[in-house]
Parts: C-alpha cells; sequence; structure tokens
C-alpha cells in the first residue's frame, strides 16, 4: 500500500513545494495591492521560455542568473505598466487590467515561440534520477521542498527583520497611514514584484525540470492553483501560502494516483469554494472588519 | 411624452425588421463576402454574451468570471438534445450506450416542417438557459456572499469544475467525455422555401435576448442591481435585499450565458468543452471593457468589432505579406506614421489630464516609443526591404492584445462608457462627474 502510495505523495510534495513559491508572489501582492495578479502564472511560464532559449545558446552558469533577473525585470515591468497607473482607480479596473497583462503575456509568447511546446533543458544533477525507498524519481523532486522552506525562511526573516520588510507589512496594514509615516510606497511595491517574480523564476525552473515542455498557456493552470494555495492559507499570509502550496499538491498528485486525473483541476476550486464558503481568511488569515 | 415613447418603439421596431430584411438579402446574395456573414453571425452571438455579462459586472458589480463555464452548459444542453437518432451512435462511436435515444427538433421537425423546428429549437435554447440558470442558482448560493476579486475567483473555479465535469468518463454516455458533439441542429437547417436563414436566425434569438435585457435594465428591477453597483451598503440601506437581487441578476445572466452558448454551438455546427477555458471568459471580459462596462449598445458593437478584427480586418497580420512595389510601400509608410504619431498625441492628452505630477516622466517612455517607431518607419522606405516585418502567425493576437490594454489604461471608460446609443442625443451632465465604485 505504502510502496504504491509513495511515488505520488513524493510528487505531491514536490509540485506543492512549486506551487508553494509561486504562490508567495500571489499573497505578497494581494496583501499589499489588494489585487489578484493574474499575469502572475504567465510571468512564471515567461520565465520557463527565457530558460529555454538561454540554455541554448549559454552554459548554466550563466542561463540560470540570467533567467532570474530578466524575469524580475519582467515582473516589476508589469507593474509599472499595468498596475502603477490604476493605482486610484476601482479594484475592478485593476483586476481587468491585470487579466489583459496576462492575456497580452500569452499571445507575445505565443507569436514570439511559434506557438509549440518546447522542451526544457535537462539541469544537471537536478534532472538525474534517484531511488528513494524503492521508488525512482528525479532529484528535483526531492530537492524542491527543502528548497521551498529555505527561501521562505530567508524571505520570513527578510520581511520580519529588515527595514524593508517592515515597510512591506506596515504597506500591507494600512497603505494608505503608511504612505503618510513616509514609506515610499512605490519602492515597496516593486520590491514586493522583485521578491514575487523571482520565487517564481525560481518556481519555473523546478517545475519545468519535472515536466519537461514549456508552452505559452501551460502556465495559466499552475497561476491559478497557486492562488488557490495562497487563498486556502490565508492571503497576505506566507506561511499560509506555502502549508496552501503543499496540501493542494499532494492532494492533487493523490487524486490522480487513484485515476481520477479529469478531477484533480476541479478538487482545487471545491477545496476553494468550500475554504471560501467556510473560512473566508483562509487558515492563517487576519480577520478584517469592512470599514463603512 | 406616452406618444413620444409609442413612435420610439415603432421606429425601433422599423430598424429592426429592416436590418432583417437586408440581414435575408446578405445572406441571399451570392455576391456577400463569406467573411461579412461569419462576422455577422459570431458577432451576433458574441453580443448577447457580452451582454449578458456587463448586466452582471457593469449593472450589478458582481465581478464573475464563469461565463464560460454557463456557456459551457447551454451549448451541451442544446446540442445532447438535438443530436439526430440515427447519428447518434456515430457521434457517441465511444459509448456503446451513447446518446439520449431521441432528438427534440427532430422529432418536431419531422411532425411539423419548418415551424416545428423552430418551436423545437426555441425550446431547447429555452431549456438551455434554464440549466444554466438552474446551476447558477445552486453556484450562487456559496459563492454569492463573497466579495469582489473572491467572487470572481470562485466564479472561475466552478467553470472548471463544471468544464472537468462534463469531460468526465463517466457521463461519456450523455456528453460524450472530451469529444465532439456534431451533426446537431444548426442555422443551416432554417430556410423558408429556398431562403436561406443563416444570419438572420442568430440576430433574431440573440435579438430579442437582448431586448429583454434591455426592458430588465430599464425596470424597477434594473435600477435596483445600479444601486447595489453603486453602494451595497447604501442600497441596503433604503430597504434593498441584496441576497435576492444579487442572486436574481446572477441567474439572469447566466440564463443568458447559456442560450448564447447553445447559439455558439449552432454556429459551430460542433461543440467540445475544451474550447470553453477561461481564456474564453477573460476575452469576453475584455470585449465588455472596450464597449464601456455599463452599456449594453457598448457592449453589442464592440461584439461586432472585436469578432471583425479577429476574424477579418486584422487576418492580414497573420499572414506574411511581401508589398508590390515601392509606392505601395510609400503609402504604407505615411499611414503607418500618421497612426503613430496620432495614437501617441492622444495619450499624451489624455496623461496630461489624468495627472499633474509626474506628468513628464510618465511622457519620455511614450515619446520615445513614438520617435523610434517613426525613425524605423523613415528606414523602412529607404531600405530596399518590400517584405512587411514582424507580420506572421500569432501577431494579430499580439496588436489586439496591446490595443485591448491601451484600452483598459488609457480609455477606461471604454467606446460607450455607461452611455447608450439611444441616449446619446440627451445630454448627460452627471455622467461625466460620476465616480468609479467605492473601493
Amino acid at each position: 500500500m505504502f510502496a504504491k502510495i509513495l511515488p505520488y505523495l513524493l510528487a505531491g510534495i514536490s509540485v506543492g513545494g512549486q506551487y508553494a513559491l509561486i504562490a508567495i508572489g500571489y499573497t505578497m501582492v494581494y496583501g499589499i495591492l489588494r489585487l489578484i495578479n493574474f499575469a502572475h502564472g504567465d510571468i512564471f511560464t515567461v520565465a520557463g521560455f527565457i530558460m529555454v532559449y538561454a540554455a541554448a545558446s549559454l552554459p548554466l552558469t550563466v542561463s540560470v542568473p540570467l533567467v532570474i533577473i530578466l524575469t524580475v525585470i519582467l515582473g516589476v515591468m508589469v507593474e509599472k505598466v499595468a498596475y502603477k497607473p490604476l493605482r486610484t482607480a476601482p479594484r475592478m479596473s485593476v483586476m481587468i487590467s491585470a487579466i489583459g497583462m496576462s492575456y497580452l503575456l500569452q499571445n507575445l509568447m505565443w507569436y514570439l515561440t511559434g506557438g509549440l511546446a518546447k522542451q526544457y533543458p535537462t539541469l544537471p544533477w537536478v534532472s538525474n534520477t534517484v531511488t528513494v525507498l524503492g521508488c525512482t524519481t528525479k532529484r528535483v523532486t526531492l530537492i524542491t521542498p527543502f528548497l521551498t522552506v529555505l527561501l521562505v525562511v530567508v524571505l520570513v526573516l527578510l520581511i520580519q527583520k529588515t527595514r524593508i520588510g517592515m515597510a512591506m507589512r506596515a504597506a500591507s496594514r494600512d497603505f494608505e497611514t503608511a504612505q503618510l509615516m513616509g514609506i515610499k510606497i512605490n519602492n515597496v511595491i516593486s520590491f514586493t514584484f522583485v521578491v514575487g517574480s523571482f520565487l517564481a523564476a525560481v518556481g519555473s525552473m523546478l517545475y519545468f525540470s519535472n515536466y519537461a515542455t514549456v508552452s505559452p498557456t501551460v502556465g495559466a493552470m499552475p497561476g491559478l492553483k497557486a492562488f488557490v494555495a495562497a487563498v486556502f492559507g490565508g492571503i497576505g499570509s506566507i506561511p499560509g501560502a506555502v502549508i496552501g502550496g503543499f496540501v493542494i499538491g499532494i492532494c492533487e498528485s493523490l487524486i490522480k494516483g487513484a485515476g481520477l486525473t479529469t478531477f484533480s483541476d476541479a478538487f482545487t476550486f471545491a477545496l476553494l469554494i468550500v475554504i471560501l464558503a467556510v473560512k473566508p481568511t483562509g487558515l492563517f488569515g487576519e480577520n478584517l472588519t469592512e470599514k463603512v | 411624452m406616452k406618444t413620444n415613447n409609442h413612435r420610439k418603439s415603432w421606429i425601433a421596431l422599423l430598424i429592426a425588421l429592416s436590418m432583417l430584411i437586408v440581414l435575408t438579402l446578405l445572406d441571399n446574395w451570392s455576391g456577400t463576402p463569406a467573411m461579412l456573414l461569419t462576422v455577422l453571425r459570431k458577432g451576433s452571438i458574441y453580443a448577447l454574451v457580452v451582454v449578458s455579462m456587463n448586466l452582471l459586472n457593469g449593472f450589478t458589480g458582481l465581478f464573475s468570471l464563469g461565463q464560460a463555464g454557463f456557456m459551457l452548459l447551454g451549448a451541451y444542453t442544446y446540442a445532447v438534445l438535438t443530436v439526430p437518432v440515427e447519428d447518434q451512435s456515430a457521434v457517441y462511436q465511444r459509448y456503446a450506450t451513447g446518446g439520449v435515444g431521441f432528438s427534440i427538433t427532430e422529432t418536431l421537425s419531422g411532425a411539423m416542417g419548418q415551424f416545428g423546428l423552430l418551436i423545437g429549437v426555441i425550446f431547447c435554447l429555452l431549456l438551455a438557459g434554464l440549466v444554466a440558470g438552474v446551476f447558477a442558482w445552486l453556484i450562487g448560493l456559496p459563492v454569492l456572499k463573497l466579495k469582489s476579486d473572491y467572487l470572481a475567483i470562485a466564479t472561475l473555479g466552478f467553470a472548471e469544475i463544471i468544464r472537468a465535469v462534463v469531460m468526465y468518463e463517466k457521463l461519456g454516455p450523455v456528453t460524450n467525455g472530451s469529444n465532439l458533439l456534431y451533426g446537431f441542429t444548426n442555422f443551416s437547417d432554417f430556410h423558408i422555401g429556398g431562403l436561406k436563414l443563416d444570419t438572420v436566425m442568430p440576430f433574431i434569438f440573440s435579438g430579442l435576448c437582448i431586448l429583454v435585457v434591455v426592458l430588465l435594465i430599464n425596470s424597477t428591477y434594473g435600477r435596483v442591481f445600479k444601486a447595489i453597483r453603486d453602494d451595497e451598503i447604501a442600497a441596503e440601506a433604503m430597504g434593498i435585499n441584496l441576497a435576492k437581487h444579487k442572486r436574481m441578476s446572477f441567474i439572469i445572466s447566466s440564463f443568458f450565458a447559456g442560450i448564447s452558448g447553445a447559439l455558439l454551438a449552432m454556429y459551430q455546427a460542433s461543440v467540445q468543452a475544451n474550447t470553453f477555458k477561461a481564456s474564453m471568459t477573460y476575452e469576453i471580459l475584455l470585449i465588455v471593457v472596450i464597449g464601456g462596462i455599463g452599456s449594453i449598445s457598448g457592449s453589442a458593437i464592440a461584439s461586432f468589432l472585436f469578432v471583425g478584427c479577429s476574424e477579418w480586418f486584422l487576418r492580414f497580420l497573420d499572414n506574411d505579406t511581401k508589398l508590390k512595389n515601392f509606392n505601395a510601400k510609400l503609402i504604407f509608410a505615411i499611414v503607418f506614421g500618421l497612426v503613430v504619431v496620432g495614437l501617441a498625441a492622444l495619450i499624451f492628452r489624455k496623461t496630461r489630464k489624468m495627472e499633474r505630477m509626474e506628468k513628464l516622466w510618465r511622457q519620455i517612455p511614450v515619446g520615445l516609443l513614438c520617435l523610434g517607431l517613426v525613425a524605423w518607419d523613415i528606414w523602412f522606405v529607404i531600405s530596399p526591404n518590400l517584405k512587411l516585418p514582424l507580420l506572421r502567425s500569432g501577431f494579430r493576437m499580439v496588436v489586439f492584445s496591446v490595443v485591448i490594454m491601451i484600452v483598459v489604461l488609457f480609455f477606461r471608460e471604454g467606446i460607450m462608457g455607461d452611455r447608450e446609443l439611444w441616449d446619446m442625443k440627451r445630454r448627460r451632465p452627471a455622467a461625466n462627474a460620476k465616480a468609479g465604485e467605492p473601493k
């Protein structure tokens, strides 16, 4: 029994870690801007494509940092172009802008890559197969959870101990008051997007090493699922997003193992609706009262 | 006042009738470009679904992203019920006991000819709407309590769940799993004698539905919806039952989305669950924005524009094009340069109006981009190259999404804002002062 479940469990933990990394990007942006960054899943895909093209002509030691840097630049640019001009606009407009941005990125990727799925480069050592407890898997599966936890610990330290972290916490508590207290709100937001895109880039490397191909719309689903993970854990809470990511990844993988692959996506959304109906603030979310 | 209203309805009726006659002529005249007919058909169907989304997002202020799911329900309801009996074994070839064993439209048209066919189609369309409406009611129970973006993501999730369930293998005998459903009654089955009605029928169906929505919006219910949109708390304080009216708006919107899904299935003559993805909802939402959130006529215009551009006018962007001679290139370059300069000027004016601070900084990238494009334009004229650059498969959608982003960022009002075509003559100073929704 256990031997049967183990491969799915391992895959679930791995994909859960990847969801967690994307989910942090969602949860941080939502925490500060109260905006679902629909384009985040596409930024994740773009990172995958950049890797495909970079690794084709450059050695890995150059292409990995290059991917991270370009993804971060893209993330910040998306914020500057699509969200910053709408800072005072109604929330619906900003969300529509986010959807439009996602549409634009998808179409742009389609155009630039010809719409075909591209083979993701194999990263040495990471993509090698290893045997754990009698089941064969790629090494990336084992690395992901540890790397995720490590990155999250660093991130939490960053938010708790540094000045910019303090500014972020202040901005997510009360946007306007934070501005009045002299916090450069635009810098804080840019920094949020830097961190989110960085984690998306790392997540994309791990995710695509596992799945081997990148195509323009492949990021939409993991993006939405990561968002569900963020909601599940309580939007705005980083440990919540991580736990949400792991829960969703593991459940999904087990459902696939049970032979109900069509329902693995549906399950995620059912979970979302249940959590929203029962505890809208999520597992670790703060209870915000609506002001009239 | 009363006679004035009467006169208005007569004029509207006259316009509608003459439009139908023109459409019938277009349909049967052999010289009509096939693309025009495609645009008219698909555009009219899109108009309905866009209007249904506008009813929810623009008039009630509920940000829902479930439209594709409800369209899917409508399309499948319609398709399953109208596949002719003898075709069912072929359509459901992967399932031994596939098909429902009857076809409503076939039975009725067998008994009463064209009239029976019409009755059957109307019945099935209504049923398609009802199924979508019932599901909307069920979904609305937990979901409508949620606030803006949570509602959006929950409805999006529901659409995905519906898609997964329809594609479920065990339901295959009814829904044909993830395979195509085809062969059901579509628009080409309608004709009066030798007269084709392919384009008129979608217009009639979606036109009637849109008319119902317009009447609804101008009724007391419509005013309640708008009150909820403008300020939920104030509306509640005025004694409006929020839950009831939100549910109502959601169900009605889904009802029409279901019908439009069925119409889309009729237009395509085949239906597959995999096409009703979240990206479809996004597309519909973007059309709503282009048309103007809160304007029915804007939605209709934008639908035709969108479908026209994506199917027809902008098709050339997807093909490699070689200009014939230098003169053609010169004309192209001049037009291109004018468009670039014009757009830049528009954006400059807009940013100057919107912002006082930082305006210089904001204008620099636009100015640089404009200069760059003009420089390229001049270089292109000088260079001996005749092949238009950038044009290749996929470019159309890029241009499209860029235009949409420009609309979203700089022309948030869309084509019509929240005005209607029939109100254009009336002065409405209040419309400019209208503030956005709270929060």
